[in-house]
């Protein structure tokens, strides 16, 4: 079976571990995600004001892009990115105005109706947990804090899943051996793009999210934003410089621990 | 009987506002010095391919604002011109030497790449119809060889650049990347280092001399002389 | 126009269906970093304070959405936020200078600040 799959910027650069274990953990279950041959920065953030349409366009040329390539449905693994173009997808599909004018000033490309759906790849994984048990050669043996940040569930038209107790990334840990703990953190944002202007308050953030992990008895936090995997990962070691006692913990992405499990031992 | 001589076809234009008639066919570069105006500026090699010549131009009762080289764009009836002989773009400087090809390097000397909407304007705006928006994402994702292939057209006219909302500057991005990819990430040249290793071990240094040391008479003879087909010489040897 | 107007007209919402109850603020992650707290800064907006555009509230709001999914009349505080960083941006008025940020910061971080920092 093969499947649209967008990118973003940042698994081309910063989180390329990211998209190479996300292929093969599909590949093994069957699915092949085939990139768009032409994708374009979404945007990161959706433009929330009534009357900006100029940065809904990005999100917008992707979805068209995706039905010209012929596939319905288009997979976004980095939250940030699923996010906005789940958000412009919705847009697509209420606001008739809005898509009448982005249609017209997209005069280059064919108008879009919002027949794509956006899809998070934890809602595929969700529905194959079964044949991920298959796979699993070398069960994970360890508690895992499943971090969710805010844009995988956040605003609730968007969420892969209940918002305030989801539970799509602890099935995946447990059908891959693993253990969940549950951290009452897991949805409180890191900071996100406060990291750029705004440092302390995202070190702060990052330290009270693995502090949490770490009383739930957690080895490792699992992440499926780049951004939230730079700030909770690089920004630990400002953390140590403010807090000494502070004891550091890995930070994977969910499809790193796939690779690990279905590896041959 | 006296021929009747054929009547010129005139057509309107605006330039800066000032209406003059002047021959159709004619490119607008021409017209404008058709209507009595000098080019100072922005006029270069005429053939479309110096970039100085952008133009910005509006056809009667369209709304839409287009973009061209005067000296490839014939004039049409209720143009309204305006010349941009220059723009003022922002240009990083930098060390070829020093800088670091991997996929942060476009980016951190020229942050401004992170604004692209990705409107498409700058492709529209583009006289050589280079695939600019395409280009200038790839170099957001610091896929530098991508974006020098797609800009290697680029005539430098900076037109992308005046219109472009995130105040990107194209040219100069992909002039870095062009830069980056010709130093560290194109294949080089085998034949061409041995050669230079080999002049600069002197292996030619001895025929230079002598050469240098011949009259006009001797030269021209020699070259009158010379193996214009070497290797049909060689082959007509070997058979021998 | 007044404040309240071009508020409500940029992000769509009733500022009058708030009667502080203080979730938002509650739920904020980035309450503790701010001047002015999501609630307050609502209630300012409504009295035509000027303050709010100057507060540093609407920079350090990480558009996270948890003010807008806990709201019991169903106001999106994150739409309040993004009308004030627009009142700022639209004026030409950046918030970063990009050119001054950290260089080798993940695509990501560089563009969602370019997009909310930059008009």
């Amino acid at each position: 079976m093969e499947v649209a799959y967008y990118p973003g910027c940042t698994l081309k650069t910063n989180a390329k571990v990211f998209e190479e274990s996300l292929i093969n953990a599909f590949n093994k279950i069957g699915i092949k995600l085939k990139e768009l041959n032409k994708w374009y920065c979404c945007g990161t953030v959706y433009s929330l004001a009534t009357d900006n349409l100029m940065y809904r366009l990005a999100a917008i040329r992707n979805l068209i892009k995706t039905k010209e390539e012929g596939f319905s449905k288009l997979i976004v693994p980095c939250s940030i990115c699923y996010n906005t173009l789940k958000q412009a997808n919705l847009m697509a599909k209420e606001d008739e105005e809005a898509m009448a004018k982005i249609n017209a000033f997209m005069d280059e490309e064919p108008d879009y109706d919002g027949s794509v759906e956006v899809l998070h790849p934890l809602q595929i994984l969700a529905m194959k947990l079964d044949e991920i048990k298959r796979m699993v050669k070398k069960p994970l043996n360890k508690n895992y804090a499943c971090y969710y940040g805010c844009l995988l569930l956040r605003p609730k038209e968007v969420a892969i899943d209940e918002y305030e107790m989801p539970t799509i990334m602890e099935k995946l840990v447990e059908a891959l051996g693993g253990s969940a703990v549950n951290f009452p953190l897991k949805n409180e944002c890191c900071g996100s793009y406060n990291v750029v202007s705004n440092k302390e308050a995202v070190v702060d953030r990052v330290y009270r999210i693995i502090t949490n992990a770490r009383k739930n008895n957690a080895d490792a936090i699992i992440t499926s934003c780049p951004l939230c995997h730079f700030n909770l990962k690089e920004m630990q070691k400002e953390v140590k410089k403010l807090h000494p006692d502070f004891v550091e913990m890995p930070v994977y992405y969910f499809s790193e621990l796939m690779e690990k499990a279905f590896k041959e031992g | 009987m006296a021929k009747k001589k054929p009547e010129m076809k005139m057509v309107r234009i605006y330039i800066m506002g000032k209406e003059y008639k002047v021959p159709a066919g004619l490119t607008i570069m021409k017209a404008m010095e058709y209507a009595g105006y000098r080019y100072i500026r922005g006029a270069g090699c005429r053939a479309g391919f110096c970039g100085a010549c952008a133009t910005v131009y509006r056809k009667e009762g369209d709304y839409k604002l287009y973009a061209d080289l005067a000296c490839q764009t014939t004039v049409e009836d209720g143009m309204w011109l305006v010349q941009l002989p220059f723009t003022p773009a922002n240009k990083a400087t930098y060390d070829l030497n020093k800088i670091k090809p991997d996929d942060k390097a476009l980016v951190n000397f020229y942050p401004e790449l992170a604004r692209c909407v990705s409107c498409n304007t700058c492709t529209k705006a583009c006289p050589q119809e280079l695939d600019v928006m395409d280009y200038i994402q790839a170099s957001l994702r610091g896929d530098i060889a991508k974006a020098a292939e797609l800009s290697f057209d680029c005539i430098q006219c900076g037109l992308c650049a005046m219109r472009c909302p995130a105040e990107i500057a194209h040219y100069h991005v992909a002039q870095l990347a062009r830069r980056l990819y010709g130093k560290y990430i194109a294949p080089k040249a085998k034949h061409l280092e041995e050669r230079v290793k080999e002049i600069e071990e002197g292996k030619y240094d001895e025929e230079m001399r002598k050469m240098m040391k011949k009259s006009i008479e001797e030269l021209r003879e020699m070259y009158n002389s010379r193996d214009i087909e070497p290797e049909e010489e060689e082959e007509a040897k070997e058979a021998d | 126009m007044s404040l309240l107007s071009k508020v409500e007209e940029l992000s769509g919402q009733n500022l009058y269906a708030c009667y502080q109850c203080g979730r938002c603020s509650a739920g904020c992650p980035m309450a503790d970093e701010m001047d002015l707290l999501p609630n307050q800064v609502i209630l300012l907006t409504i009295r035509g304070d000027e303050s709010v555009v100057e507060a540093k509230t609407p920079w350090i709001c990480a558009q996270c959405y948890q003010c807008a999914v806990r709201c019991p009349k169903n106001v999106d505080i994150a739409k309040i936020m993004e009308a004030l960083r627009l009142i700022k941006l639209r004026k030409n008025i950046d918030y970063i200078k990009l050119e001054k940020i950290k260089k080798n910061l993940p695509q990501i971080a560089l563009v969602a600040g370019a997009r909310k920092y930059t008009g």
